[in-house]
């Protein structure tokens, strides 16, 4: 039983280092986009490690710890995905260190197309920030 | 006969996420839960169709495990390497936009593409056109979309094309 709980706390302490790299990430990365790896990728395992652990320490809990593991892995790809394609669509431009951006070209085509169908959207970019 | 899939895989999911969060194996826990999971199941799936794609043959669910498998590994693999770039004092990315094809047909089957995708190796998923994934990679090794392809979507879409189609 002792041993169980050791083994657990060890668990959750790598869980935690992963959770302050992923946080480490966020300062570090140069742009939004590669900062939302940083933060999507290094939690996941994160949360999941410290999870297990407090599985180890209190076996009652182990079927709520389950759930909870399936509701971060159904949940996390889901938000970052969102987050990236509303940052990539209000053009927050990514760093100097990129190479290629095949989503621009289709954007661009994209939001031009609804321009010359709509009419109250041309007046409506004319606010924009980019234009003043 | 779709709706009766359907109708049976959410009442066995609900039935399993009950008794998870009861943890107790009582008779009076399980027969409660049948109960409001059936009659939940009932009412709210008389026309869902969120699995009518889902293969139930025994190779689909086999692939299934297996799927997870390979999944699991993937996602221990994609921490290591992400935290690695994190710590090195260098900052070894090389980031891009590029573009892959997929060959699944199933709305379900993308969405589950699209999330492992996002889980998986420095790469994440950043807009889907129709069979057409814009995916935003950490360290860029092609930017040709049948190479990328090939490195990116293959591995999953394999298990993928047998679960769902």
């Amino acid at each position: 039983m002792e041993t169980l709980k050791i083994i657990g706390a060890i668990i959750t302490l790598i869980g935690s280092i992963f959770l302050f790299l992923g946080a480490l990430g966020l300062l570090r990365m140069p742009d939004v986009y590669t900062r939302i790896q940083a933060g999507t990728k290094a939690s996941t395992l994160g949360t999941i490690l410290s999870l297990l652990g407090i599985g180890m320490i209190i076996p009652g809990w182990y079927g709520k710890i389950i759930i909870l593991i399936v509701f971060v892995l159904l949940t996390n790809p889901v938000s970052s995905h969102v987050l990236a394609r509303a940052a990539h669509y209000i053009g927050i431009p990514l760093s100097d260190k990129t190479i290629v951006d095949k989503l621009e070209v289709v954007e661009k085509l994209k939001v031009d197309k609804l321009k010359e169908e709509s009419p109250e959207l041309k007046t409506i970019s004319n606010f924009s920030p980019q234009n003043k | 006969m779709n709706k009766f899939k359907n109708f049976i895989i959410i009442f066995f999911i609900l039935f399993v996420v009950w008794m998870l969060l009861n943890n107790s194996y009582t008779s009076v826990i399980i027969i409660s839960g049948l109960i409001v999971s059936f009659v939940v199941a009932a009412v709210f799936c008389s026309n869902c169709n969120v699995f009518t794609e889902l293969k139930l043959t025994p190779k689909s669910i086999l692939y299934s495990f297996v799927y997870i498998v390979v999944f699991l590994k993937e996602l221990v693999k994609s921490n290591l390497d992400v935290a690695f770039r994190v710590i090195s004092p260098s900052l070894p990315i090389n980031p891009g936009i590029v573009e892959v094809k997929t060959k699944l047909k199933s709305k379900m089957g993308r969405l589950i593409l699209a999330d492992t995708i996002t889980l998986t190796p420095g790469t994440f998923t950043v807009d889907i056109h129709e069979e057409t994934l814009y995916i935003h990679w950490i360290d860029v090794k092609s930017d040709d979309i049948n190479k990328a392809t090939k490195e990116i979507v293959s591995k999953f879409e394999k298990y993928l094309e047998v679960i769902y189609g």
